[in-house]
């Protein structure tokens, strides 16, 4: 595994150590025990900067996402540390921990399932400041409408339910949501993989644009090669739970090291058919590297 | 509404057509006007399809359903669904051999065992009594498609065949389709989303947006020189793999989203969100299929090679 690059002894935002996630397989029907364990996430290290996005790749069932809730403590790792502005999460108070999430937020993948369709689209992004208990009823409202702007809407729509809206405009609702709060890192868990090619780059093109405006930094979860790499700094590649490949995004995608990781790249169709039939055989070589589960 | 609205075209023997467009564009209408599966109350309301020198609209259910399965195989984009969790696989592949070929039990087993190991399933007579649920996505769009090739179909109709797979699979499976249509000499549909999917696959494309075809060429020719300001535009906003900068860079993306197709615009339908539109006649008058060069399709007034002023890759 290449160690990425040194941020000039900056201490990282994020700092995942160790991370473990295992669930539990029971049997038994009225008293019943444990007989195994579903790695999901298995021995995961990683740190997140500044400003930077680290784009984490992998099949479905690799732990991508779970390791993104573990992070956020959404869900609660077995095993390992999360340090975040140099603060230990996973042994922190519920109270506390609240407060950490003001600088952490999430943007998930399903723009139809994550908001909810009774709550105008103002309430909808005013509610973090409603939980954390920040200003008045106006001033949230004037904040709701100045996110909205900033996502690209006409302030307006505050007023407006979320069915008015495509699947990429609901996305962008939901990324001012995960800027009501002003937070340091945003998990962006597959939030293109919903959207039409089209509509996806108009969201890619403003998360990074936010990014330079508001220097955050993003957990980018994606199962999509091509999204991940116009995204990132750096890349962490999983595979089954275990972090097979970590480093800067230009050598892991032109130089992979890891067999898997290799596999992955070169399954990639790319809209260029010359090239395609280059790869074809250059997958045809690299067949063994994948057993398809049965 | 009118989801499909003038859509001619053309598939070969032996060749593969990919269609390609974004979510509503009338791809998969299309795909169900051919196999006559249109539910009410959609129907379809004219034209006319030609299949091996017969015409399959306007002929009866139980027609259709000699026709489908037998001589056009179709694969869905769900291989979760599409199979009946509660039977064997055996006994859903044999199925379509018994209702189609008339085999006994005997024969439908053992063509059931051939056409798994075909779809390079391990192990496939004793897979065979497994039900769905043991299987793998990427497992199950193999099963699928050895169902749908079961009859020697002479067409056979891929709906986004690999869009619920991981990528790896996906790579599998379309190797799977290329081996097979070579095989068998059949004609192949795929549609698709992924201008990846169809640069690995087709022979040639159909870009569709609204409803309509905007471009058709062969695929070469597209990516190296694509016309329609859509088609450009959608191979600009995607993402790439390779190359140097896309960090730093943006993507091209395209303004706006596509039109409502129960009143759509009255010129030409990508107008509203084409750079080119300056013109009145772009909003008025609505562009027909035109043949740009030999084998190049474009509807549009403002294709890139007249764009230019001159015309381009003229082979």
């Amino acid at each position: 595994m290449s160690e990425p690059a040194i941020h000039d002894g900056r201490e990282p935002l994020l700092s995942v150590r160790n991370l473990k996630k295992y669930f539990p397989v029971k049997k038994g029907l009225l008293i019943d025990h444990t007989v195994d364990h579903v790695k999901a996430v298995d021995d995961v290290s990683f740190d997140i900067y500044s400003g930077e996005t680290l784009g984490l790749v992998g099949e479905s069932g690799s732990g991508k996402s779970t390791t993104g809730y573990c992070v956020l403590q959404l869900l609660k790792p077995t095993e390992g540390s999360v340090k975040f502005l140099g603060q230990e999460l996973t042994t922190m108070k519920a109270k506390e921990l609240r407060e950490m999430r003001r600088e952490m937020q999430i943007v998930f993948q399903d723009p139809y399932a994550s908001l909810n369709p009774r709550m105008t689209v103002g309430d909808i992004v005013a509610e973090p400041l409603v939980i954390h208990g920040i200003g008045d009823r106006s001033s949230r409202r004037r904040s709701a409408q100045r996110l909205l702007e900033v996502v690209g809407f006409n302030p307006d729509f505050i007023n407006r339910y979320p069915h008015e809206f495509s699947g990429g405009q609901r996305q962008r609702i939901g990324v001012a949501r995960a800027l009501a709060l002003n937070p340091r890192l945003i998990i962006c868990d597959e939030p293109v993989s919903a959207l039409d090619v089209s509509i996806q780059a108009q969201i890619l093109n403003l998360l990074k644009d936010l990014q330079q405006e508001f220097n955050l930094a993003y957990l980018f979860v994606a199962h999509d090669l091509a999204v991940v790499r116009t995204m990132s700094d750096r890349i962490a590649v999983m595979n089954r739970g275990k972090l097979v490949e970590y480093g800067d995004a230009e050598d892991v995608y032109s130089n992979p090291q890891d067999p898997y990781t290799k596999a992955l790249l070169a399954a990639v169709p790319v809209p260029d058919p010359r090239k395609m039939r280059i790869r074809r055989e250059e997958r045809r070589k690299l067949k063994g590297a994948l057993a398809e589960p049965v | 509404m009118h989801a499909v609205d003038g859509v001619s075209f053309t598939v070969d023997r032996g060749q593969t057509l990919g269609i390609v467009g974004e979510s509503g564009c009338g791809k998969s209408v299309t795909a169900f006007s051919i196999m006559g599966l249109v539910q009410p109350p959609g129907r379809v309301v004219g034209g006319s399809v030609m299949f091996d020198g017969r015409e399959l609209v306007g002929r009866k259910d139980k027609e259709m359903q000699d026709i489908r399965g037998r001589e056009i195989g179709m694969i869905f984009q769900d291989p979760m669904t599409s199979l009946n969790p509660t039977l064997t696989i055996g006994t859903q592949i044999t199925e379509t051999l018994r209702r189609h070929l008339g085999m006994t039990k005997d024969e439908a087993r053992k063509r059931a065992t051939q056409l798994l190991e075909e779809v390079h399933i391990p192990n496939a007579a004793a897979r065979l009594d497994d039900y769905p649920h043991r299987y793998s996505g990427g497992m199950r769009q193999r099963v699928m498609i050895a169902i749908a090739l079961s009859c020697n179909p002479k067409l056979l109709i891929a709906d986004e065949p690999t869009t619920a797979l991981d990528v790896t699979v996906q790579a599998g499976i379309l190797d799977l389709l290329r081996e097979l249509r070579e095989e068998h000499g059949m004609a192949m549909m795929l549609i698709t989303h992924d201008m990846g999917v169809i640069a690995e696959t087709a022979d040639d494309v159909n870009v569709m947006y609204a409803g309509q075809i905007v471009e058709h060429a062969q695929t070469l020719d597209l990516f190296d020189h694509p016309e329609h300001p859509y088609t450009e535009a959608l191979l600009a906003a995607l993402p790439q793999i390779e190359g140097e900068g896309v960090r730093e860079g943006r993507l091209t993306s395209i303004p706006g989203r596509p039109p409502d197709l129960i009143s759509p615009p009255e010129g030409c339908r990508f107008a509203p969100r084409c750079p080119y539109s300056s013109t009145d006649d772009c909003h008025l008058i609505a562009p027909e299929l035109r043949e740009i060069r030999t084998g190049h399709w474009v509807r549009s007034q403002h294709p890139a090679s007249e764009r230019a002023g001159q015309t381009v890759g003229v082979t």
